[in-house]
């Protein structure tokens, strides 16, 4: 029994050493976001390895769950006649929740864990100890440009996601289905609202690139030196950013909603 | 510059492109006409007994084409009215000043909507005005509970 309590005790201090080590990590990139803007360079390099590289992925991704949107939505809407609605039903459900969510979640398991490999293996090729020895800051030159990429990149994958979604609802609407273009978009025009809906989803996607690349730096940063922790690094930035993505997002829909 | 650099940065601008284009494509289709964010418009009052289940963002039509939107909703603690507050585009602004405003369903089951009936006077509303002649909601509920009422009656 109190062994049993010993070990609660143990994993809650560990969990509020790592939550804590999180938090002083993150507040340590602050002062340095302004200046990585005189090394563009290096952050065009990383825009590249996790933004440009993920963009097959999300498009993928997004237009098929477009689809899927289309076929299910169908089924439900015709018992009622109201199939002219369908493209309503499938841009709003996109652009509010699908889009920022599943797009950083592919985010999180395409590039994340990449990003917490690569920095983790760093760590543990003591090319991070060599940097900190030529003085160089390893967390401008390593950490923040990567950090800052994910930032950028995560919205745009979203916004990616969200219309190649809308074409697939199109595609599988229009041209399989029967629904008539003209009732798709115009109710997409109608239904959809610039702030609420996809500002609101903008929001979300950023707040939730920010979780998704602090976590992928932080983890491959703090790993352990060896090959374990490497992949610990890369295991535990998916499960973890995961969580948060979900997490927020039932927070910031209930703050965004209109009429909750 | 390398051959491998410009390839990367070459995908990257592509990358930028593509994402700014999306947003674009969003922001596009989301603007329909009906949606007074990007255009001038004008404010109205106008005073319900009883608003039914009218929503913020619900449409004010004029002979059926929606020309703005409800932007608030408050209620008179003094004269126990629901005050909506109606922005409505500024092309509209020739609404005679003994417009009347109703409170209308579309649809059997649908959400509710202001329809404005123009009157005849020579004035025009202004920015600010009230709407003197107002309809409340017609509550369903109601009408069928005044009509089982007669019918026990009878």
């Amino acid at each position: 029994m109190n062994n049993a309590i010993r070990a609660c005790w143990l994993s809650f201090g560990q969990f509020a050493a790592t939550f804590g080590g999180f938090q002083i990590f993150s507040l340590r990139l602050l002062p340095y976001l302004a200046k990585a803007v005189l090394r563009p360079r290096l952050i065009t390099e990383q825009i590249y390895s996790v933004g440009a590289l993920s963009l097959v992925l999300t498009m993928f991704g997004g237009f098929f769950v477009g689809t899927v949107l289309a076929l299910q939505s169908y089924s439900t809407l015709v018992e009622f006649g109201q199939v002219d609605s369908l493209g309503a039903f499938a841009s709003e459900a996109l652009v509010r929740e699908l889009g920022p969510v599943v797009a950083a979640l592919l985010f999180a398991g395409r590039a994340g864990s990449a990003v917490a490999s690569e920095v983790g293996l760093m760590r543990a090729t003591n090319q991070i100890a060599a940097m900190e020895l030529m003085a160089v800051d390893p967390i401008q030159r390593v950490v923040v440009p990567r950090f800052i990429a994910g930032v950028i990149s995560v919205p745009l994958l979203a916004a990616i996601f969200c219309t190649m979604g809308i074409l697939g609802a199109y595609l599988v609407g229009v041209h399989q289905l029967g629904v008539d273009a003209g009732a798709f978009w115009s109710h997409i025009q109608d239904r959809v609202e610039l702030y609420d809906d996809v500002g609101s989803g903008m929001f979300k996607s950023f707040v939730f690139g920010v979780s998704a690349s602090l976590m992928g730096v932080y983890e491959g940063y703090y790993a352990a030196p060896n090959a374990a922790g490497v992949s610990r690094a890369a295991t535990r930035t998916v499960v973890i950013t995961s969580v948060w993505i979900l997490l927020f997002d039932f927070v910031l829909t209930g703050m965004t909603m209109p009429g909750v | 510059m390398s051959g491998e650099t410009r390839a990367i940065d070459i995908s990257v601008g592509l990358f930028i492109l593509l994402g700014l284009g999306s947003v674009v494509f969003l922001t596009s289709q989301t603007l329909g006409s009906g949606d007074l964010s990007n255009s001038a418009s004008y404010t109205l009052h106008a005073r319900f007994d009883h608003i039914g289940d009218l929503k913020v963002r619900a449409p004010v039509a004029l002979a059926g084409v929606t020309i703005g939107r409800v932007s608030q909703i408050t209620v008179d603690p003094i004269e126990y009215q629901a005050i909506v507050e109606l922005r409505i585009d500024s092309t509209f602004n020739r609404l005679p000043i003994d417009t009347d405003a109703s409170i209308a369903t579309s649809g059997l089951l649908g959400g509710k909507y202001i329809e404005l009936g123009p009157g005849g006077d020579e004035e025009v509303l202004q920015n600010q005005d009230e709407i003197e002649f107002t309809q409340s909601a017609i509550l369903l509920e109601n009408l069928i509970g005044k009509y089982m009422l007669n019918a026990k009656a009878e």
